[in-house]
């Protein structure tokens, strides 16, 4: 029976969001708060496995309070638990911080239930970095497997895990020993709408929430603000793209114009050396 | 079989969330489906909220739920293209509790008013679309979900799925509602300063202004429009039957534009930005039009079944007395083990028997009235204007010769006549 942790995150929705000018930071009250899009694929692989080879989903979050609506969200796709870790300790945290303290959960959540394997999705809308996953592998020295795309076979008895990883090009195949982490691609899966059962589970779900002081040897220098060596030295909206150029005339002309538009930029087209 | 409810609630609207509220209250294992994202992100209405009806359900609810204003002023503009005769009254009672009414945003009242039913133990499932009832042996037993494995079955289903209630057209219970049964509301939420807001509306914190706007705010189609004054917004907006808006060929978004256009508007939105824009159906067939609203296993409350007083803008107030009631009937029900028409009709006596069926039967001829006599908005309300102007223009005549010249203006004597019948009747279907 597989034990599979999701990890995910609570993000505004940035597609929505608006920046503040004066600031230049995300005003947060302008979108509304949901389930990282990544990790709801994250969690569906999760329970596509739980499906093939029985056993238990549980999903883990740092956050605030109003997280736990994020929790919610998995459990209506179908994970089995969640887990909240909550305190004002973690506030002000960057990716390094992030990964200790999800790190000390897990650890706390394989205490109760050996943990086979933890998937992440890719990045977070948010932050866009996709450092959590890998940092989380390294502070629980299992392999970390990136960019998946696939998982062809979970074998627990023998303890391996066969996936493809996306590439540039194609795909690799990549076998790991289990435990080990997967942060997984969008493409991974579709994330179908969710039976009513679940929905009826979801509604009336309470997580488990746990503070700093219900983890276990936790150094406190490496959480929040204090634990993150990050330094946001500048943040900026990007530029709105410029608006194209429109050809004008009859078809003939507009052929001409064109083609001495490509002409002109013909370099973009020519192949780089080694690509 | 998923487990099986005492009652379902389809619809988390004001209707709704009352009647699972009180049946949590009372004991009851209560579902609650909501097709939006949550409760109140699909719900419009024009923004008043009446303090007496809520506080049936929840006392002193406003000392702690997201309200906009305390009303303290109502003003009603009969409004002519470039002029407007306005009453109003404005007391400082209204500005300290118990209260009268206030402005909400209703996306985030309903919520509020959904979390305090999921406290009572309702258990509320938003993005599901009841797609049908499930009927057996002529008794509803539960609904099919637009979700896998979605049905769900409970003793009672209460339909509170707004105006159209496709629901309980499907059960038979009502026919499609015809054109001049059902008004268009167009409104838009402005983003105006606080301050600003409070100096146009000669107001001071925590108080709100309510206007409704009759006669050319509409063009002369039957209907009204209004603005009501939030915290840092203003809810503008204009309801007409849908017939009238097929008749003159205009279409509703035309029609609040040109209100917020209207002179007599313009200077109390200028410089806002646009929020939010709604639309949304409002049955004002009134008793006439509703259907049943009863059967074996299933009870119709609030907008489906037609409950709004179109004369006095109620609606959501009407749709809370009508869910507390049919939570009693359910109640009153499950005690006694029997879910059958004849039983639940208790929710459908009191109703009738209580305010909201009395309103609805002393009004029962208004909209038809006003629908068939056009003049009232045509005419009459221009009419008024001019009389006004004529009255208080300061230009050497005396005042007597100002009556007579109104007097005559009101046309020949056989006009006159039609006018004071008009009148007449307008006042018995009011009054």
């Amino acid at each position: 029976m597989l034990h599979i942790v999701a990890c995910i995150k609570q993000v505004p929705d940035t597609k929505i969001i608006k920046m503040n000018p004066k600031t230049n930071t995300m005003d947060r009250r302008t979108a509304p708060a949901i389930l990282n899009p990544y990790d709801a694929h994250a969690v569906e692989e999760a329970v596509r496995l739980r499906e093939r080879y029985g056993g238990t989903v549980s999903v883990v979050t740092m956050g605030p309070p109003p997280a736990v609506k994020a929790i919610k969200k998995c459990i209506e796709i179908g994970a089995d638990e969640g887990y909240l870790i909550t305190d004002r300790r973690f506030a002000g945290a960057d990716t390094l911080a992030t990964s200790y303290a999800l790190t000390k959960a897990i650890e706390k959540i394989s205490q109760m239930n050996p943990v086979d394997l933890v998937i992440c999705g890719k990045m977070t809308i948010d932050g866009d970095t996709g450092q959590v996953g890998p940092g989380i592998a390294r502070r629980l020295d299992i392999p970390p497997l990136t960019s998946v795309n696939k998982v062809v076979e979970v074998n627990r008895e023998e303890g391996y895990a066969v996936v493809h990883r996306k590439l540039e090009d194609g795909f690799e195949v990549v076998r790991s020993s289990l435990p080990c982490l997967l942060s997984v691609e969008k493409t991974i899966n579709e994330v179908p709408y969710s039976p009513f059962p679940n929905m009826l589970k979801a509604a009336q779900y309470q997580p488990h929430i746990w503070s700093v002081d219900d983890l276990e040897d936790v150094d406190i220098k490496q959480l929040g603000l204090k634990g993150s060596p990050t330094i946001v030295s500048k943040v900026w909206a990007p530029p709105k793209p410029e608006a194209g150029e429109i050809l004008e005339g009859n078809p003939r002309e507009q052929v001409e114009q064109l083609l001495s538009v490509l002409l002109e930029k013909k370099e973009l087209f020519s192949s780089k050396e080694g690509v | 079989m998923s487990e099986k409810f005492d009652c379902i609630v389809v619809g988390a609207g004001p209707a709704g969330i009352s009647c699972a509220y009180e049946l949590a209250k009372g004991g009851a294992k209560v579902l609650l489906l909501e097709r939006g994202e949550y409760p109140g992100s699909k719900n419009v209405m024009g923004g008043v909220l009446y303090r007496k009806m809520m506080e049936d359900i929840i006392p002193e609810f406003y000392k702690e739920a997201p309200l906009e204003r305390p009303v303290v002023e109502q003003r009603f503009m009969m409004m002519d293209k470039e002029s407007a005769v306005t009453v109003g009254y404005k007391g400082m009672e209204w500005g300290k509790e118990p209260y009268n009414n206030f402005t909400v945003l209703r996306a985030k009242f309903d919520q509020w008013f959904a979390e305090k039913a999921v406290e009572q133990g309702a258990v509320l499932v938003n993005e599901t679309v009841v797609l049908e009832c499930i009927v057996e042996d002529g008794k509803v037993v539960g609904v099919r979900t637009d979700r896998p494995n979605g049905e769900i079955y409970a003793d009672v289903v209460v339909l509170a799925d707004g105006v159209n209630s496709l629901l309980a057209q499907s059960l038979g219970f009502h026919k499609e509602y015809k054109p001049d049964e059902v008004a268009l509301a167009t409104m838009e939420v402005l983003k105006l300063d606080k301050k600003v807001i409070e100096d146009r509306f000669n107001l001071e914190e925590n108080q709100g202004c309510t206007i409704e706007l009759f006669g050319d705010a509409t063009k002369g189609i039957l209907g009204t429009g209004f603005l009501y004054t939030n915290k840092d917004s203003l809810s503008i907006g204009v309801g007409t039957l849908l017939s009238g808006l097929i008749k003159h060929k205009i279409k509703p978004y035309e029609l609040l534009e040109y209100v917020k256009n209207h002179p007599m508007i313009r200077p109390y939105i200028q410089g806002s930005e646009s929020q939010e824009y709604l639309a949304h159906l409002i049955p004002e067939g009134g008793f006439k039009s509703m259907g049943r609203i009863v059967g074996d296993g299933v009870i119709v409350i609030g907008d489906a079944s037609q409950l709004v007083n179109a004369i006095h803008r109620e609606g959501s107030n009407l749709a809370m007395t009508s869910g507390r009631y049919a939570a009693e009937a359910v109640l009153l029900a499950k005690q006694a083990g029997d879910f059958s028409e004849k039983m639940l009709d208790s929710y459908r006596m009191r109703l009738m028997a209580g305010f909201v069926g009395q309103d609805m039967q002393k009004y029962k001829d208004s909209t038809h009235h006003f629908n068939k006599f056009p003049q009232y908005f045509e005419d009459y309300i221009p009419m008024v204007n001019k009389a006004a102007s004529q009255m208080f223009t300061v230009d050497g005549t005396s005042k007597w010769e100002k009556q007579k010249k109104i007097w005559k203006d009101l046309g020949t004597g056989k006009e006159k006549m039609k006018l004071a019948r008009d009148m007449y009747r307008a006042w018995k279907v009011i009054k």
